[in-house]
């Protein structure tokens, strides 16, 4: 019995990795992007992206497939920036200030998710898509129309003109790029923003750390059956809220993270294509619905933005139209999470035809042998 | 009072409330000067608009594919027969029939296809289903660029290649069907009968495709499954007519669309078009794995209703635009009650 690599094999399980590779090693040298520039990218874009994606990762583990209800962290985590810059805390400590004040409208936010989701066993993601869509509409509400009206706004410069709603574009001047900053460190050439690396790592060790408490474990039994875990005594449905909970906590962290990189905000479309990236990035990265880890992360949010760096450039050398090559990567991203949600269904699906198969045969063979004896 | 209760029950509270909330917007409109009889008529035109496209959704609820998030499969095979009729130099009738003519074995073959992805990830079509619709958008924002149309009224000016953003119906069959037969009583009301009778005839096809052998087998399969195949009907081969019955529908009725709005919208702009479909669809009182004609007629007409009047009224009232929050919350809340919901089997 010796234990062979079996390529075939690995294509076929990291199928969605092997063709983003194959598509980026292709188009990087047809961009004609120096190897620094797209390095010194990366490394921003990984410090800007992956605590975001790390948002996914417990829901996963609780069996809830890819929270598209992560959006509502974000939401919070812009909550939290518009007063950050309305009270004229800046810096670091605005950053502190923002997710303090965005802490508690996540935790609701998680909690009102989760409970959803607990009503809509077997299809938490195109209901979690749904609730972000809603979400998205309370939060213009909200911004648009309380703030500076029933919630006092201080600063002129943030609101619009007729007094109430905060602007179109949100200047974030005041703690632009603080975190990053705060221990800039070069690098062989390069710009390591190690203080964001660092609360990244953080997360990291967090993550693993919360797998081996008792929460992680009954979270991975749920993942794994939630009938066995109910009889076993875990509280499944709280047990599940608790994974959204953290997972939108982690997902306003994370937007302001992203959103201090950025320097400013779209008040009202910044949140919108948080679930997108972060979800194709896991995704791209080899995970499935059922099964996400910390090198899934990594990979992903390196593999999808170097797609993103290096497509417009290659479609506007390949076909004269840098506007190709957006559709392009988009094409290419919504076709990642279709072919790796694809793959997963029919898998499960082949799963379970071979455990039936098996089934049959136990209740054959017996009479078979009966028959010989 | 129990027959009372048991109907509101059964037709779910959000939809009386959607219900009430309509009506209310009617009562108040005249008070804060806003013409009823625009507002019918506006009403009208969008619910014609949008009927056909909320009907195609019903073939893949019935034969338990779920809310078909990806509609717009449907919709590029009808933006294909719209721009390929145009690029032959097709107008007026023969424009129009000839964009439906040619849509539909775009739709034929685009459903077969996304009815066997479908057939092979059954449980988990829904949200499969959105990421295929986002996925046909934006390959087909490529192709729209790369494809060979060569007619100068949709190409772009300066380039001399690739389709414009929005395509002019002006000289083609804007409002061809909105103007057949059209009824026009008093100053603002405008009865659109030729696209009215045009869903209604689509309805009825349904309908009429609903009580054959195939139809029949068809919400058989989507009601049980296992009891459907006990009684020899293949569950896979009648999940793939309603995919396709879906896609060609949507083609239709993305051509309907069109034709009243006055322009073809390529790339971006149909990603999303799904959503308000299905919402509407729901709010007439369909659930996830059941849906009539009548849902379709009602869901459309409250929530194209509410899409009319709430600008113009709760502008009125309040001095803002709160309808595009109104929009989104309730589209989407209404689609979330659905989800939730613990799916009835009986009836």
């Amino acid at each position: 019995m010796t234990k062979r690599f079996d390529f075939k094999r690995f294509v076929a399980d990291n199928v969605v990795v092997v063709i983003f590779l194959v598509l980026t090693a292709i188009a990087t040298p047809i961009s004609g992007l120096s190897a620094n520039y797209i390095i010194q990218d990366i490394i921003t874009r990984i410090g800007r992206n992956s605590f975001l994606v790390f948002s996914l990762l417990l829901p996963v583990m609780a069996g809830m497939g890819l929270n598209f209800g992560m959006v509502l962290g974000a939401m919070a985590g812009e909550i939290g920036l518009i007063f950050a810059v309305d009270w004229g805390i800046s810096g670091v400590w605005g950053l502190g200030f923002a997710s303090l004040v965005g802490l508690p409208i996540a935790v609701a936010l998680g909690w009102l998710c989760g409970s959803i989701l607990n009503r809509a066993k077997g299809r938490e993601m195109a209901t979690g898509y749904i609730i972000g869509f809603f979400m998205d509409g309370v939060y213009q509400f909200a911004v648009l129309y309380l703030m500076g009206s029933l919630i006092p706004m201080r600063s002129l410069a943030i609101t619009l003109s007729r007094g109430y709603g905060i602007r179109n574009t949100l200047n974030l001047d005041s703690v632009r790029q603080s975190l990053d900053n705060l221990a800039m460190v070069k690098v062989f050439g390069f710009n390591v923003p190690v203080a964001t690396y660092l609360v990244v790592a953080a997360l990291c060790v967090f993550i693993v750390w919360f797998r081996k408490t008792k929460l992680g474990q009954d979270m991975r039994a749920i993942g794994q059956d939630q009938g066995v875990s109910n009889a076993s005594g875990i509280p499944v449905e709280k047990t599940r809220i608790i994974a959204i909970v953290v997972s939108t906590v982690l997902a306003m962290v994370g937007q302001i993270i992203f959103l201090q990189n950025m320097g400013n905000m779209a008040t009202y479309n910044a949140h919108r294509q948080t679930g997108f990236f972060a979800v194709a990035a896991i995704l791209v990265g080899g995970a499935s619905v059922t099964k996400a880890t910390i090198p899934n992360v990594f990979v992903g949010v390196v593999l999808l933005h170097l797609m993103y760096i290096v497509m417009p450039r290659a479609g506007a050398e390949l076909f004269g139209s840098a506007q190709i090559g957006e559709y392009f990567r988009d094409a290419f991203s919504y076709g990642a999470i279709a072919l790796a949600l694809v793959l997963h269904a029919w898998r499960k699906r082949r799963g379970v035809e071979i455990d039936r198969a098996g089934l049959r045969r136990n209740t054959v063979s017996p009479d078979a042998k009966g028959g010989k004896a | 009072m129990r027959k009372i209760k048991e109907f509101a029950a059964d037709f779910g509270w959000p939809r009386i409330i959607i219900f009430l909330f309509l009506v209310s917007l009617f009562i108040v409109a005249p008070f804060v000067g806003v013409s009823i009889s625009r507002s019918l008529s506006d009403t009208l035109n969008r619910f014609g608009q949008n009927a056909i496209l909320v009907l195609a959704l019903v073939p893949m609820v019935q034969s338990g594919c779920g809310l078909n998030f990806g509609l717009p499969v449907g919709i590029i095979a009808g933006l294909l027969g719209a721009t390929v009729a145009m690029q032959l130099g097709l107008t007026g009738w023969l424009g129009f029939l000839g964009a439906v003519a040619i849509c539909i074995p775009f739709g034929l073959l685009l459903g077969w296809l996304y009815g066997q992805l479908l057939n092979k990830v059954k449980g988990e079509e829904m949200t499969i289903a959105m990421y295929v619709g986002f996925s046909i958008i934006t390959f087909f924002s490529i192709l729209w660029l790369l494809l060979p149309y060569s007619n100068p009224a949709m190409i772009w000016g300066y380039g001399g290649a690739g389709l414009r953003t929005t395509i002019t119906l002006d000289n083609y069959w804007s409002k061809i069907l909105n103007d057949f037969l059209a009824v026009r009583i008093g100053g603002s009301f405008v009865f659109p009968t030729g696209m009215i009778l045009f869903f209604a005839l689509c309805a009825f096809f349904v309908y009429l495709f609903f009580r054959t052998k195939t139809g029949t087998a068809m919400t058989a399969v989507g009601s049980n499954p296992d009891f459907a195949r006990a009684g020899g009907v293949s569950a896979d081969k009648m999940r793939t007519v309603s995919v396709m019955l879906s896609t060609v529908l949507g083609a239709v009725g993305i051509l309907v669309y069109q034709q009243s709005f006055g322009f073809i919208q390529l790339y971006q702009a149909p990603l999303y078009m799904a959503f308000p479909a299905v919402a509407a669809l729901l709010i007439g009182g369909a659930s996830v794995n059941k849906a009539s004609m009548v849902n379709v007629v009602v869901g459309t007409l409250l929530f194209q209703g509410i899409l009319t009047m709430t600008p113009s009224v709760i502008n009125s009232i309040l001095q803002t635009d709160m309808s595009e929050v109104i929009r989104i919350v309730l589209s989407n809340g209404m689609i979330l009650y659905a989800l939730t919901r613990k799916t009835k089997v009986s009836k």
